[in-house]
């Protein structure tokens, strides 16, 4: 135990569990956060980072605590108002903000709450928001409804609640998830400023290369447990990246040439007013294609029309060699076409419904009988079949999907996909909110894939995803294709420098 | 707000919180035979032939109501529209019957008056669903607006007024048996089974639990979600058809506003058998227990001696008691309790 | 202020159509735009505004009410009982009775919904069964004719005898309207009760997390609308003149469709006390045009379903196309 006096720590924590039903999301952790430090929390998806935080800022009591300590003061049951009052406040991970309330009203809501009854002075709100907006550097309408705004700009506006208060210690939890380059550059500014004023901040972040630019130590979760605390001078990101994981993993190009393999898919010109313009590309069979570039540079909306979700204004798309212009996403899925969206929780799959239901949603027509009516035994041994086949680790297929790992969620995503027999795999960011540990699963399965012939799109803003993994890869920016690379003859800096310039 | 603490003594609490599909049965089950042991030992004409033939003539209507209601809740909304769908379905039963003579209209006059019943239920239905579907307008507001309106074209149309004189054969409908057995019981128990297999058993029944849990995931997944919708509502809006039909039957008469109360008693029933009020969960099988247990409830207590609106009182207290008692809550609050004994 | 607008285009487009039905009103229907009309007209929208207020908060903190109008009900009925029993009362002990009954009745429905976690629609169907069929079982289905005097009392806000010898007058009941409107608005406009409501509707889960007490925030949605109910019940006693155990029935879901119409989101976080007064008033309007142009009663209801029909059909399909991401939250 460290014998430092206790108010040069901003929070210490001994011994603190919290568990969710059967899930031990915390187990007897100590985490100890020095004043004016930059800490950092990492781990993978689901190791109970989120729930630290929650449990240090009362929205769950710990199961048991030998010590919660902030500002040298001991707590033991603390509120989400008490925590504020004591100078702790927090970026949530689901930025936690109101959608239908103003831009002021989200950033100076802390002001409101309580139960003490007392008047809105709306200018006096908007004032004190513009402020710390201005202090960021962003000017946001304060007027408008949050449900206006872009995603980035949401977390804008959950820093600067954040910041409304002057905390002295900072919760960040995944704080650059939506923002690009130059807005976390602007944010990783924000926090040694804060830093050099004397607020704590922990900063929670699964791209490691922030993590290690920003943060004096670092303090490593694996599956509740603490693996340790560590200086980041010195640390590497493959280092760091073994500590989460408790394995290392390798990653290296493994790009292939196949200039004889049938084109699949091809676009020339493609068009959609205000989102992308004159994109050509053709995918082989077999081929994985990578496609970057910042979130908004117009990918998602480009798998959209090739998917028959929206129209394209322009140009024309081919598919096996004969033209392709779907005008609904049946049509393009009936064509051999199939599209992991990036948004697993609300749109790739039914979070509510069954393992097995999520499995056949796509292929009904193939479990129906003659009768029309869907025959229990196809449905069962074709979900059997892909779980196996993927190796979805589950407990029953009638659980709902929602209790499985981001990982096997994902799965069970590509199992859906595969059982449509499709010519065309569009990923897009298949590997948000999964683990380090899973995405290796999830590369192994796509790279099999490829083998076996089908024809991968693999669209993602980490650019070593799409370096280790893809065999062409395509940067994409503003809605053009600006340049296309060998993941051979490019490095990931050289790349990232492009990307981000 | 998880923290929960599991009492070894509460298992039998569990199963009415979660216990799937199974549990939910057995839970109103017991609770079934429960009601059933105890009218029987308060009441000797309980378990007579003539009080379950009329517990059986009486079930069917709100049945077929109940089962309208269930299908549109399963896809994420509701139908409050039902009762006057089936007012406005029976009123162009009995109009077409007028046109050939009433009481001395035939068979086939018959026939073609339920069709025409059945095609403006299901028109009703149609509007609903499309402007749910392809306005994405909230349905309780879309039903309720046609709820509205339905009620007003039938006072419009009826000038507040009944219409009666129907053949003789609608009275075998409304008040025959086949041996033994009520023929509304057996149509409803038909057409239950029909909408059993429909929701579980068909594409289009699995795609309105889809949308139900949610509309956009199950686009993207390539189901015509928007199509579910409108046919979802059109076949509520028929079985409000043939609830009409049989509302004129078993009252000889039509009038706007007949069943009215009915209207909520249905969501009532939904609830009571385990439909998730968001959508995308729930079976047919436990929702008809659930009737079985309000008509034993209604004809028990009616023959104890009160009344029809003690029946609606009891109704009302019985689904917040399952409610209370599926929440869970009250495993929370014992273990405080017992908490505070140690 | 552009901002402003947009953000209430509800309101805004219903405002101007209910003024242009109204110019069109007193250009085709010479009565409309008098004074006696006009007046008449408020006094029937009184009782519907008190409950539509109520509801508002309610649905604002994202919760729904079936069970209002029949709890005015039960409250009638219960305080006819009691002010009977005390030797008649007088106003105050009517306000003070029916409020706190109402809020009574509010609060069990809270605590049912927040203490076992069940939807405020289950909740709510089931009180209502339950409230109206004890009410009518203890009442023998019996209306109350002998009531308090000051009660039945005809109080005028407002008298005006125009040249013809045609009285307007503004009943109590418009002045009572007007405080719980005036209440309600600053109760979710201007006081910080009222924002933490909004943001309770808007992300449950954020205002926990924010610190919201979400078992006062429910409290004081249903106990607001219990309130609303309970002096709802007075004011319609004080027009009809008599306790009728079942006038109040069914006409929660007529309120419910004003309400929302007025641009209230089933759901939470949205809604204003504008929209509502222009939905409510809306619907008045078109059955008092209606009845003016001499069209048969028998056609208003059938008329005002279409017109709802129509108007949200077209609500929604503009505000899809002027903003983009209001798929945001599914
Ligand atoms: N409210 C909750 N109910 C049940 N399980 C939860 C809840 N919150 C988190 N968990 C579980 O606790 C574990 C840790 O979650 P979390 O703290 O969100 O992880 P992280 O933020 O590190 O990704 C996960 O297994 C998650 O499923
Ligand atoms: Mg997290």
């Amino acid at each position: 135990m460290t014998t430092a006096p206790a108010e040069r720590f901003a929070l210490r924590l001994h011994k603190v569990s919290k568990a969710f039903g059967g899930v031990q999301a915390l187990n007897k952790i100590d985490f100890e956060v020095r004043a004016g430090e930059v800490h950092c929390l990492a781990g993978e998806n689901g190791c109970g980072k989120s729930t630290l935080i929650k449990v240090v800022t009362g929205v769950h009591q710990p199961e048991s605590a030998d010590l919660i300590e902030l500002f040298g003061a001991r707590v033991d049951r603390i509120t989400p108002v008490q925590a504020r009052q004591r100078g702790v406040s927090v970026i949530w991970q689901d930025l936690a903000l109101f959608p239908h309330m103003s831009v002021a009203e989200n950033i100076a809501f802390d002001d409101l709450v309580g139960l003490r009854p007392r008047s809105v002075r709306y200018r006096e709100m908007s004032a004190r928001a513009g402020e710390v907006l201005e202090r960021l550097g962003v000017s946001l309408p304060l007027t408008a409804p949050l449900n206006d705004l872009s995603i980035a700009q949401r977390q804008v506006v959950a820093i600067a609640r954040a910041l409304m208060n002057d905390a002295k210690l900072i919760f960040m939890d995944e704080p650059t998830a939506s923002l690009t380059q130059s807005e976390t550059d602007r944010l990783l500014d924000i926090v040694r400023k804060l830093s050099a004023d004397g607020v704590a901040v922990v900063f929670v972040s699964h791209r490691l290369a922030e993590v290690l630019e920003i943060a004096e130590r670092v303090t490593v979760v694996r599956d509740g447990n603490l693996v340790g605390v560590y200086p980041t001078e010195g640390m590497t990101q493959a280092r760091l990246g073994e500590l989460m994981t408790g394995h290392l993993i390798e990653n290296k190009v493994d790009a292939r040439d196949l200039p004889d393999a049938p084109v699949v898919f091809e676009a020339r010109g493609l068009s959609r007013h205000g989102e992308f313009e004159d994109v050509s590309l053709t995918i082989r069979a077999g081929e994985v294609l990578g496609l970057t570039g910042l979130i908004g540079a117009g990918r998602t909306e480009l798998a959209h029309v090739m998917m028959g979700m929206r129209r394209a204004d322009a140009g024309s798309m081919t598919l096996e060699g004969s033209a392709f212009r779907p005008g609904s996403i049946r049509e393009a899925i009936a064509k051999g076409m199939a599209y992991v969206s990036e948004d697993r929780l609300s749109l790739g799959l039914l979070q509510k419904q069954s393992i097995a239901d999520n499995t056949v949603i796509s292929v009904l027509r193939q479990l129906t009988t003659a009768s029309g009516l869907i025959s229990d035994r196809r449905k069962a041994d074709l979900v059997r079949h892909w779980i196996r086949e993927l190796g979805v680790k589950i407990g029953a297929p009638e659980d709902a999907i929602s209790t499985l790992s981001g990982g096997n969620q994902q799965k069970v995503v590509l199992a859906k996909w595969l059982a449509t027999e499709p010519r065309l795999l569009i990923l897009d960011s298949p590997t948000v909110g999964v683990d380090v540990g899973a995405r290796a699963g999830i590369f192994r399965i796509v790279r099999a894939l490829a083998e076996q012939g089908l024809a991968i799109l693999l669209i993602s803003d980490e650019v070593t995803e799409v370096m280790h993994h893809s065999d062409r890869i395509l940067h994409m920016a503003d809605g053009r294709i600006v340049q296309a690379y060998d993941p051979r003859t490019v490095s990931v800096p050289q790349l990232e420098e492009r990307i981000y310039a | 707000m998880s923290d929960t603490r599991r009492l070894p003594g509460l298992k039998g609490f569990k199963h009415l919180k979660t216990g799937g599909p199974a549990g939910e049965n057995l839970s109103l089950l017991v609770m079934l035979v429960l009601l059933v042991v105890v009218f029987a030992i308060a009441s000797p004409r309980f378990l007579t032939g003539a009080n379950l033939g009329s517990m059986g003539f009486q079930m069917p209507l709100l049945g077929l109501l109940t089962l309208a209601m269930l299908a549109p809740i399963l896809s994420g909304g509701l139908n409050l529209a039902i009762v006057y769908t089936a007012n406005i379905s029976g009123l162009t039963l009995a109009w077409t019957l007028m046109q050939f003579g009433g009481p001395e209209a035939g068979i086939p006059a018959f026939i073609l008056g339920c069709a025409l019943a059945v095609i403006v239920g299901a028109l009703a239905g149609a509007v609903m669903g499309g402007v749910v579907a392809y306005v994405g307008a909230h349905p309780i507001l879309v039903s309720l607006a046609m709820m509205i309106f339905l009620r007003g074209l039938g006072e419009f149309l009826t000038r507040g007024g009944d219409i009666s004189g129907f053949p003789d054969h609608m009275h075998t409908l409304g008040h025959g048996s086949v041996m033994g057995i009520p023929v509304p019981l057996i149509l409803f128990a038909v057409i239950a089974l029909g909408w059993h297999v429909l929701l579980r058993r068909t594409p289009h029944g699995f795609s309105v639990y889809m949308t139900g849990s949610n509309l956009k995931a199950a686009e993207y997944a390539g189901l015509n979600a928007k199509r579910t919708l409108v046919l979802i509502y059109t076949l509520s809006g028929v079985l409000c058809a043939i609830a009409g039909i049989l509302m004129a039957a078993r009252f000889s008469s039509v009038r706007v506003g007949h069943g009215e109360a009915m209207l909520l008693i249905t969501v009532l029933a939904c609830f009571l058998g385990g439909i998730d009020p968001f959508g995308g969960h729930g079976r047919v099988a436990p929702v008809i227990l659930a009737l079985v247990i309000l008509q034993v409830l209604s004809s028990g207590l009616n023959l104890v001696g009160a009344n029809q609106h003690l029946s609606t009182a009891v109704w009302g207290l019985f689904l917040i008691a399952v409610m209370v008692l599926r929440s869970g809550q009250i495993q929370r609050y014992i273990g405080l309790l017992s908490r505070k004994d140690t | 202020m552009r901002d402003a607008l947009r953000s209430h285009t509800i309101e805004v487009r219903l405002a101007v159509v209910l003024a242009v039905l109204c110019i069109a009103l007193s250009l085709s229907a010479p009565q409309f735009a008098t004074l006696p009309n006009l007046t008449s007209l408020l006094n029937n929208s009184a009782v519907n505004l008190i409950w539509a207020v109520g509801l508002l908060v309610v649905l604002i903190a994202g919760g729904i009410d079936i069970s209002f109008a029949v709890a005015s009900s039960v409250v009638q009925y219960v305080a006819a009982q009691l002010l009977m029993s005390v030797g008649g009362g007088n106003w105050l002990l009517g306000f003070l009775f029916c409020g706190s009954l109402g809020i009574l009745l509010g609060l069990l429905n809270a605590w049912l919904i927040h203490g076992f976690r069940i939807i405020s629609i289950v909740v709510t169907i089931a009180t209502f069964n339950a409230f109206f069929g004890l009410l009518m079982f203890f009442s023998g289905g019996r209306n109350i004719y002998n009531l308090p005097d000051w009660w039945t009392a005809r109080i005028f806000i407002f008298e005006h005898e125009n040249a013809q010898g045609i009285w307007s007058e503004l009943t109590l009941s418009v002045a009572v309207m007007i405080g719980c409107v005036i209440a309600t608005w600053a109760l979710i406009r201007r006081s910080n009760i009222g924002r933490q409501l909004y943001a309770f509707g808007d992300n449950p889960e954020g205002a926990r997390r924010a610190g919201v007490n979400i078992a006062v925030m429910q409290g004081v949605a249903f106990g607001w609308m219990g309130l609303m109910a309970g002096i709802a019940g007075l004011c319609q006693v004080n027009i009809v003149k008599e306790v009728v155990p079942n006038a109040l029935y069914g006409r929660e879901l007529d309120v419910l469709a004003a309400v929302v119409l007025g641009g209230a989101r089933l759901g939470g976080g949205k809604g204003t006390i504008l929209g509502c007064i222009l939905g409510v008033m809306f619907v008045a309007v078109t059955q008092n045009g209606l009845n003016l142009l001499g069209v048969s009663p028998f056609a208003f209801q059938m008329i005002i379903g279409a017109v709802i029909l129509v108007a949200i059909s077209t609500a929604n399909i503009d505000l899809s196309q002027f903003f983009r991401n209001k798929e945001a939250r599914s």
